[in-house]
């Protein structure tokens, strides 16, 4: 006993000098855990969540996209490249959403940004109205598209009835959401109507940072209120103009719940747009492959566009 | 010359008053007309309505089962904002302060899939929704919107935590605080500034979406707002009284949560968007 003692006391000598040695080392390497235990801990959970929801989707799609899958039976098929090329021959109301947003995505920035910078010269000016217009300009901008859609269908079917009954103009006699040209034209006044107020908001910010020196001296110059607006604040809020010419275009490009409650892509499919247009492709027509190949070209004109963003505000930052 | 109200400054004035008053009038049809009776919404749409009645109103409230629906779109609102800047905040904080190639890979993933548009990604969603039980469930929902949400809201965390000093983490470490009681005691309350601009980016745009819950929550007592209102509005279609009056309980808790808090929503947004 009396030597197994002995031994245990050698043993644990020998182990605790073993441990002296080595001590740095497992530190170390027991704090590289510790640090990527708590990485884990911090990161794993909206990892998780990210994979799940947007990670495994997205890559899954692009293989949906060269299949035949109908979402409905297990049966999915690799079908090659044969989706896209019924997108780009025989499906013609694909054609012409695709025709169609792009009308809608260049008239709608257009309009949302001269209108939206036009209020926001019009509120910072000198007027004691200014802090109330500010927010009736914005308010549309905080109810959601569907049921801004529903409203302005109101306003399109009895408000526009009753105004033409009252005044007799014949813009306003006509049925608006009856036909596919002035249809295409509510959407547009909703979008507008809406992102309009959004626009002003980022414009005033910028407005608010031309240095008034510099107006001040052109005036004392004396340079008009219009050369003043041409010639200094125009190029001085030019990065806020790229910011909300690119905003405009992927929401623009994107626009959905409007569509779908103002028209429905009616008259006869005719205001159809891209993102409705994959919608019924995939959960009406239960063509969930052919959906999503459409959804597939949709991504990449999104991305070009946000990517040609991206370089163009980089390079744009590093040039002022 | 700015500061002197001049004559022609009125002009402007009134001219801007006249487009606010343009902006208004979808406003005023609604509102006013949600007030009338069918038969009168019909015959005298422009028109005030000759007497105030609430009665649209107390029949929409109950066939919309609006305090449900309500309390549905406050819960998936509330949980989801929760549960987004939670681990938003410390994810981003945690990569930040880790200076390691997966902290960058990982970021830049979060960033780029900001480009990814809902519908090209909606039809596969459901499939791998379906595998993971987060179908016809709002605690599902709450989870989509932490994925959906979190490139955002991490890439504004992310740019708001590398301007703190890493001083006072430091000497909080030194006094014995964990890394987990640092983040939360001392890190996060300085995060409030931009807190407060995520939250209310994600609180619009969550309490107004339409197509993830139409695609998610099928049992309709689940129904949020918006979803309530596109179901009601087929339901009732031309049933004008009713429609409007249900368009404008819709409404109105967003105007409510507007006039709260417009200071802060009005920088959220400019501040959101420069980004």
């Amino acid at each position: 006993m009396n030597s197994q003692t002995k031994a245990e006391k050698l043993q644990g000598g020998a182990l605790q000098k073993n441990t002296n040695v080595s001590k740095p080392v497992s530190m170390a390497s027991k704090r590289k855990w510790k640090d990527a235990g708590l990485f884990t801990l911090f990161v794993g959970p909206v990892l998780l969540a990210f994979t799940i929801i947007m990670l495994i989707p997205f890559f899954t799609g692009i293989y949906y996209a060269f299949t035949d899958w109908n979402g409905v039976t297990g049966n999915i098929n690799w079908v090659g490249f044969d989706n896209f090329k019924y997108l780009f021959t025989e499906d013609k109301q694909f054609q012409a959403s695709f025709l169609l947003t792009a009308k809608y995505t260049v008239v709608a920035i257009i309009l949302t940004n001269v209108i939206g910078f036009a209020l926001a010269i019009l509120v910072t000016q000198m007027l004691k109205t200014r802090n109330i217009l500010r927010t009736v300009f914005f308010m549309p901008n905080l109810i959601g598209g569907l049921l801004l859609g529903f409203i302005w269908q109101f306003i399109f079917v009895k408000g526009f009835a009753s105004i033409g009954q009252i005044t007799g103009i014949p813009l306003f006699e006509m049925a608006w959401l009856g036909d596919a040209n002035t249809a295409f034209w509510g959407i547009v006044i909703v979008s507008v109507w809406q992102g309009a107020g959004y626009i002003m908001i980022i414009y005033i910010a910028a407005l608010q940072n031309v240095p008034q020196e510099i107006v001040e001296a052109a005036r004392i110059d004396g340079a008009s209120r219009w050369q003043i607006l041409r010639h200094i604040t125009v190029p001085l809020v030019a990065p806020a103009v790229t910011i909300c010419l690119f905003l405009t275009t992927a929401s623009s490009f994107k626009i959905f719940d409007a569509n779908l409650s103002l028209t429905n892509g009616g008259p006869f499919k005719s205001t159809e747009m891209l993102a409705l247009n994959i919608y019924t492709e995939a959960f009406v027509n239960n063509r969930y492959g052919i959906g999503e190949a459409k959804a597939l070209i949709f991504f990449l004109v999104v991305a070009a566009i946000t990517v040609i963003q991206v370089m163009y505000t980089k390079k744009k930052e590093v040039e002022s | 010359m700015e500061n002197k109200y001049t004559s022609k400054t009125f002009i402007l004035e009134i001219l801007a008053i006249l487009v606010g008053l343009l902006f208004l009038v979808p406003f005023y049809y609604v509102i006013s007309n949600s007030l009338k009776p069918f038969a009168e919404i019909l015959t005298n749409t422009s028109a005030l309505p000759k007497v105030f009645q609430f009665e649209n109103y107390v029949n929409a409230f109950e066939k919309l089962n609006y305090l449900k629906v309500f309390s549905n779109s406050l819960i998936v609102t509330v949980a989801s904002n929760v549960v987004l800047v939670v681990f938003c905040s410390m994810a981003a904080y945690m990569l930040v302060r880790t200076k390691k190639k997966i902290s960058n890979i990982i970021f830049m993933m979060f960033v780029s899939s900001m480009i990814i548009p809902f519908q090209s990604i909606m039809i596969p969603l459901i499939k791998t929704a379906g595998t993971f039980g987060l179908l016809n469930s709002i605690w599902g929902l709450v989870i989509m919107y932490l994925g959906f949400g979190s490139g955002m809201t991490i890439f504004l965390y992310h740019g708001f935590i590398k301007g703190i000093p890493k001083e006072l983490e430091e000497a909080a470490i030194i006094d014995g605080c964990s890394r987990f009681g640092v983040f939360w005691r001392i890190v996060f309350p300085l995060l409030k500034p931009i807190t407060v601009t995520i939250v209310i980016l994600n609180s619009l745009w969550i309490w107004n979406d339409f197509l993830l819950p139409s695609l998610v929550l099928q049992n309709p007592e689940m129904r949020t707002v918006p979803l309530a209102t596109f179901f009601f509005f087929g339901q009732y279609t031309k049933q004008w009284d009713l429609a409007l009056a249900a368009l404008i309980l819709g409404i109105i808790p967003l105007l409510i949560f507007f006039f709260s808090m417009q200071r802060h929503i009005i920088k959220g947004i400019t501040s959101g968007s420069i980004k």
